[in-house]
């Protein structure tokens, strides 16, 4: 029999429930999350003036970079101001 | 550990070994005298006869001599060797034993037997059993009929190749290439953010197909993948081409038997091949980046599965990356850099530096898209024959830098978005600020002497976003 040593870090996968979603975007401010890729901006905006429209508050964020997850100070303060967020991945 | 052997005289024989049967009379004169002699048999209880041979059935005695050849005399005192020598060769003989005219009859000299220490399976076998480091990961079964290939497939361990697979006896073997202890975490990796220990990175440098020798610059290059500059988490994750490109300088390159000479950025070489080769199993593995989860490369590139070469630095006309970057000329260091390539360069007609350093220049332009500037930076891999021009003229790296961010440094508003006629390129409100943009960052071009001794062609390595908004090229010290 053979027996190999496992390459892995041998963790399991966590798996932790999505948050509530919210019932109505009109009950909190929506954040929107600018990542700084090309016309990142293009689709926030067109947010913003669809969510205005409708008469949601909005706030604006921006990553450093792209190629980096968000800081923990940004997410803490979106997660401390909005009730949720949008954020824009393509290019 | 102290041998269980007293102090004294000591042979380490075996049945299967015809010098070991020629000196059986000289054994035979020694245990005749006062101060006698321990036999110790490898291979058969009971040989030689009428001596007491100890039968060394598990080999112990042996591995704890470092017997390499049978028969070979020891002289024992405070439970260590004091003198020994292998073979029958009667002066060696006789000074070890102190005993004159010993084996009167026999020849001067007769060359031995390689011990069963020695052999393959056997000596992995003891490495293990003898190691003084347990090793603590994971133990998988395999059942009877499972071909240890095709289970590592099956468990997701591989990078699409087969892999050696990783058998307590081979990475007992492996981590014979470093003085570190198995269980010494060296960093956390991102993107699972997991504790790698030398261990882990020894097992998937075993499947990569290192050899022992190579472990040190797989850690070094490790180290650097988990420093915050490199950002291996965003090199993983993103939709470019990139991944972990090793440049490696140092006295390690000969000792290791790279190559940076012939076909230098393609096959043949198991150290350049199997060492770059390790750390993206070792990002695969303990960091969790994986095709199609974390990784989402459009395309990715082959510096994914392996992309590791040494600088030619002997023939190079300039100082090397490592010293550029604040190294020794002696000190071993891998450089990291995220980057993808090559994109080939052709200029078989130039004779002057300045002609060359222009083709360098029209190619580069087109690293990521000829109308951005300031986000890749690039490594040029200067072929033996074109650096022979740079050479000749007197020009230095830093010159030929300067040479190519001039040529580089072009009208803004041919590099805004439209100009050209394509949407591609930089922001348009660039072109109000400034009349000219440079292609690369002052740190951002690098030049790499490298390849087989034919050809009028350079190599361009080109990278992801460059410096603090992506990844910084990144240099560690290889501790060997």
């Amino acid at each position: 029999m053979t027996t190999l040593l496992d390459p892995t870090s041998e963790r399991t996968t966590g798996e932790r429930p999505i948050s509530a979603r919210s019932a109505n975007l009109a009950d909190g401010t929506v954040g929107l999350l600018d990542i700084s890729k090309p016309r990142g901006d293009v689709f926030i905006r067109r947010l913003d003036e669809l969510l205005t429209e409708m008469g949601v508050a909005v706030r604006h964020y921006r990553k450093p970079t792209f190629s980096k997850p968000a800081p923990l100070d940004l997410r803490r303060q979106i997660a401390a101001e909005c009730g949720a967020v949008i954020e824009a991945l393509a290019d | 550990m102290s041998l269980p052997i007293a102090d004294g005289l000591l042979v380490v024989v075996k049945d299967d070994c015809e010098t070991c049967h020629l000196v059986v009379p000289v054994l035979a004169e020694l245990a005749g005298r006062e101060d006698g002699v321990a036999v110790v048999s490898q291979d058969r209880a009971g040989f030689p006869e009428g001596l007491d041979a100890i039968h060394d059935r598990e080999l112990d005695i042996s591995w704890r001599l470092g017997t390499e050849t049978t028969p070979t005399v020891y002289r024992m005192e405070e439970g260590a060797v004091a003198d020994e020598q292998a073979g029958w060769y009667r002066t060696g003989w006789e000074r070890v034993t102190g005993v004159t005219g010993l084996g009167a009859g026999l020849p001067e000299q007769r060359p031995g037997c390689g011990s069963d220490t020695m052999l393959p399976d056997t000596y992995q076998r003891l490495l293990r059993r003898h190691s003084p480091y347990p090793m603590s990961s994971q133990r998988v079964e395999l059942a009877a009929a499972e071909d240890p290939v095709e289970a590592a497939f099956a468990r997701g361990w591989t990078d699409g190749l087969p892999v050696v697979p990783p058998t307590e006896e081979r990475v007992a073997r492996m981590l014979e290439g470093t003085d570190l202890p198995p269980g010494q975490v060296l960093c956390t990796l991102p993107p699972d953010l997991a504790e790698c220990s030398v261990e882990k990175v020894a097992i998937n440098a075993v499947m990569a197909g290192c050899r022992p020798e190579y472990l040190p610059v797989v850690l070094a290059a490790v180290e650097a993948a988990a420093g915050r500059g490199f950002n291996i988490h965003g090199v993983s994750a993103t939709t470019y081409f990139s991944g972990p490109v090793l440049i490696v300088n140092g006295p390690v390159r000969s000792r290791i038997g790279m190559n940076s000479g012939v076909n230098v950025l393609g096959q043949g070489n198991r150290a350049n091949l199997t060492i770059g080769r390790a750390l993206n199993l070792v990002v695969r593995n303990v960091g969790g980046a994986r095709p199609g989860g974390v990784d989402q490369a459009t395309f990715g590139s082959p510096s994914k599965l392996s992309f590791c070469f040494p600088e030619d630095e002997e023939g190079s006309p300039w100082e090397s990356l490592a010293v550029q970057r604040g190294f020794g000329p002696e000190e071993s260091t891998v450089t990291l850099f995220a980057a993808h390539g090559p994109i080939e360069v052709v200029d078989q007609k130039s004779r002057t530096p300045e002609s060359l350093a222009r083709t360098l220049a029209l190619q580069l332009r087109m690293v990521a898209h000829p109308k951005l500037a300031g986000m890749s930076e690039a490594v040029v891999v200067v072929s033996p024959e074109h650096a022979r021009l740079f050479r000749e003229a007197g020009w230095t790296k830093a010159r030929l830098r300067e040479e190519i961010h001039s040529l580089l440094t072009l009208p803004a508003s041919e590099m805004v978005a439209g100009a050209g006629g394509t949407a591609e390129g930089m922001p348009p409100w660039l072109a109000d600020q400034r009349q000219e943009l440079t292609k690369f960052s002052p740190e951002g071009l690098w030049f790499v002497h490298a390849g087989g001794g034919a050809g009028g062609f350079s190599a361009i390595i080109s990278g992801w976003v460059g410096g603090r908004a992506g990844s910084e090229m990144t240099t560690v010290a290889i501790d060997c």
